[in-house]
């Protein structure tokens, strides 16, 4: 059995609007594993970000209140102070975000932007930085580490910007990584790059690694285990071979029968009915899914649904997967059929 | 089938301003002498990355930028020189849908007077008329005619890509650019545009020349691709040829980069990838010129033209 690198216990996120705080994250449980991918998907605005942003407290602490715990090698990140996250942030763990311009400094120059991780959390001499910092940029693939490192991020395209950033969250050897969207501003072909790097870097560094994302594809080619969050709750939980085989929960089905795929042209993509509820109209009662799928009964959702173990290592939220199918038959059928 | 579009040797170069007096220095080759065809009620698909030329292709067809040179045939008749002039006929029969349709809506009007806007243009309709005409086009694409006073602002954002289809099918054109789409939308809300769009190709009989970097999209829409790199196509086909045998490297590099669903793959996809990336590396000057620019296209098969030398 492995260790867990960090466990998060019941945690919510709550932001404030119009003077009330209503919760984008409601109550989840995960647990990280040494040196595992792990990752949370989910559609815009189901609480997969505002997780990820409150291991390191990145949230604006006048709108938000983060109940729970996180605990990261003994301390509890929720309560600990402000000046023992420090510590933490960068050091040991690492964060990767979507755009890499908007996340470096426009202007001071790469190098001087790889090395303020040394001045802050260690005290090598300037030329022992400037040394690490040109090997940091050699091990995430920069052709030239030394004109990279004399060069502004805007003199760098999008692909060496992430590049730049990943060469930043690993430069002190993080033992968790979190990578928000890590590929999503990029073209296929340098996100191939990205994700082949970060799967090199991951087993040579033996990090764990949040991955937040969007796209199926990207926690096909990476993840581990997977977590599908919707309105805040994670609704299914399982390894990632079981949830592309074996999908349990409609929301996670529904999702992957809307993914367009090769030389199936002819056939139509699945919809979800309905959209996704917004964090002030969010229903806090009984399945939340259960509003995109009313052509199931009602007596099929519990009323309190909770997540459970219903094989080996694989959660499902409510029993409304029991019992389900799509509404337009025909994706069924096309299913079967493969 | 007759084709709807020809496009011969276009060429779109931006200006490089400089020197004293602001004169023109140089030329940046957006688009750099390409020519296809789409036949009437085809979607035609065109892939690359991110500054390769495919948006600034689409906005030539429709006129947004100037052209260099080159000829575009709609329907038969050479409308070059009509080509970005106001009301001429050929802006009633080609339309766009574009990536970010918030920034394409006036967030001051309301969605009667954005719909209504090309029908305001090119047809004489009175207000009760115009309505009707709206509240149909909304229901074409699924939304309910109580929304017609809203702002767009007061909608989602596959909501207002619906709004921006219902705008771009209001004059019944025989011809929609549609520039990337899908790409700012979450996958179950992309599922839904992509079906209303085949729906209105299969109801109207529109011809769609469709821009996208995901090739997955594309394949589940097109049977027709063209693969665009350095401003030029590197590779035209069609499902049974470019799909199954791209031919040339920078193809062969994209559909490896696509994410496979597959789990099971994995380990062989990064290997087919890291092999694909060596033999770029080693065998750049087969496929491309001394200067880096990309060949002409060569016939390989009556469907199939690759650049090659």
């Amino acid at each position: 059995m492995k260790n867990r690198a960090l466990s998060i216990k019941k945690l919510s996120v709550s932001f404030k609007m119009n003077g009330q705080y209503y919760k984008a994250v409601d109550n989840i449980d995960l647990d990280i594993m040494e040196n595992e991918v792990f990752a949370i998907v989910g559609e815009s605005g189901c609480g997969k970000s505002a997780t990820a942003m409150s291991i390191l407290r990145l949230h604006n602490e006048n709108y938000t209140k983060i109940e729970g715990e996180i605990n990261f090698g003994g301390k509890d990140l929720v309560s600990i102070s402000e000046h023992g996250l420090n510590k933490i942030k960068g050091k040991e763990i690492g964060m990767i975000f979507q755009d890499p311009l908007s996340a470096l400094n426009p202007l001071h120059r790469i190098g001087k932007q790889i090395e303020e991780m040394f001045v802050i959390h260690t005290n090598l001499n300037s030329l022992d930085r400037k040394n690490r910092a040109l090997e940091l940029l050699e091990d995430v693939g920069i052709p030239n580490p030394e004109i990279a490192y004399n060069s502004f991020p805007h003199e760098l395209s999008g692909g060496m910007r992430q590049r730049i950033i990943i060469a930043i969250a690993l430069s002190l050897s993080p033992s968790l990584l979190i990578a928000d969207e890590p590929t999503t501003a990029l073209d296929v072909t340098i996100q191939a790059q990205i994700l082949d790097l970060m799967r090199d870097l991951k087993e040579k560094s033996k990090a764990s690694v949040i991955l937040i994302t969007h796209d199926l594809g990207v926690v096909a080619e990476m993840a581990d285990r997977v977590a599908v969050m919707y309105a805040g709750q994670i609704v299914e939980l399982a390894n990632v071979d079981e949830i592309f085989e074996n999908p349990k929960h409609p929301y996670t089905k529904s999702l992957l029968s809307s993914i367009p795929r090769k030389s199936k042209s002819t056939n139509r993509l699945n919809t979800i009915f309905g959209s996704v509820p917004d964090l002030m109209n969010m229903p806090r009662d009984g399945c939340r899914f259960s509003s995109r799928i009313p052509w199931i009964n009602e007596k099929e959702h519990e009323e309190n649904p909770k997540l459970q173990e219903i094989e080996p290592n694989h959660f499902v939220r409510c029993s409304c997967y029991k019992n389900f199918h799509f509404q337009d038959s025909s994706i069924e059928k096309v299913k079967e059929k493969e | 089938m007759a084709n709807i579009l020809e496009v011969k040797n276009l060429k779109v170069y931006y200006p490089i301003k400089g020197g004293l007096m602001g004169r023109t220095i140089g030329h940046v080759k957006a688009v750099d002498d390409i020519s296809f065809a789409i036949g009437e009620g085809e979607t035609v698909g065109l892939v690359g990355e991110s500054g390769c030329g495919k948006s600034t292709t689409g906005k030539a067809i429709l006129g947004l930028v100037k052209i260099h040179s080159g000829q575009i045939v709609f329907n038969g008749e050479d409308i070059t020189k009509y080509i970005g002039k106001n009301r001429s006929p050929y802006r009633k029969n080609v339309q766009m849908i574009f990536q970010d349709v918030y920034s394409s809506m006036n967030p001051k009007e309301r969605v009667l007077d954005i719909i209504a806007e090309p029908l305001r243009n090119f047809e004489k309709l009175t207000k009760v008329e115009e309505r009707k005409k709206v509240e149909e086009l909304l229901s074409i694409v699924g939304l309910s005619s109580s929304n017609i006073l809203k702002y767009p602002h007061q909608f989602s954002g596959g909501q207002r890509q619906r709004i921006g289809i219902a705008r771009a099918l209001a004059l019944k054109p025989k011809l929609i650019v549609c520039d990337e789409p899908v790409s700012a939308l979450d996958l179950s809300v992309q599922a839904q545009v992509l079906n209303y769009l085949k729906d209105i190709q299969e109801e109207f009989g529109i011809a769609y020349l469709f821009i996208s970097h995901d090739l997955g999209v594309v394949e589940y829409m097109c049977k027709n691709l063209m693969v665009m790199h350095k401003s030029r196509f590197v590779e035209k086909g069609t499902e049974d040829t470019i799909y199954k045998n791209p031919v040339h490297i920078y193809t062969k590099r994209l559909m490896a980069a696509t994410p496979d669903l597959d789990t099971k793959n994995r380990q062989k996809n990064a290997e087919i990838r890291k092999k694909i990336a060596e033999e770029y590396e080693n065998s750049k000057s087969r496929y491309y010129k001394e200067d880096g620019t990309v060949y002409d296209l060569k016939k390989l098969s009556e469907e199939h033209y690759v650049a090659m030398p």
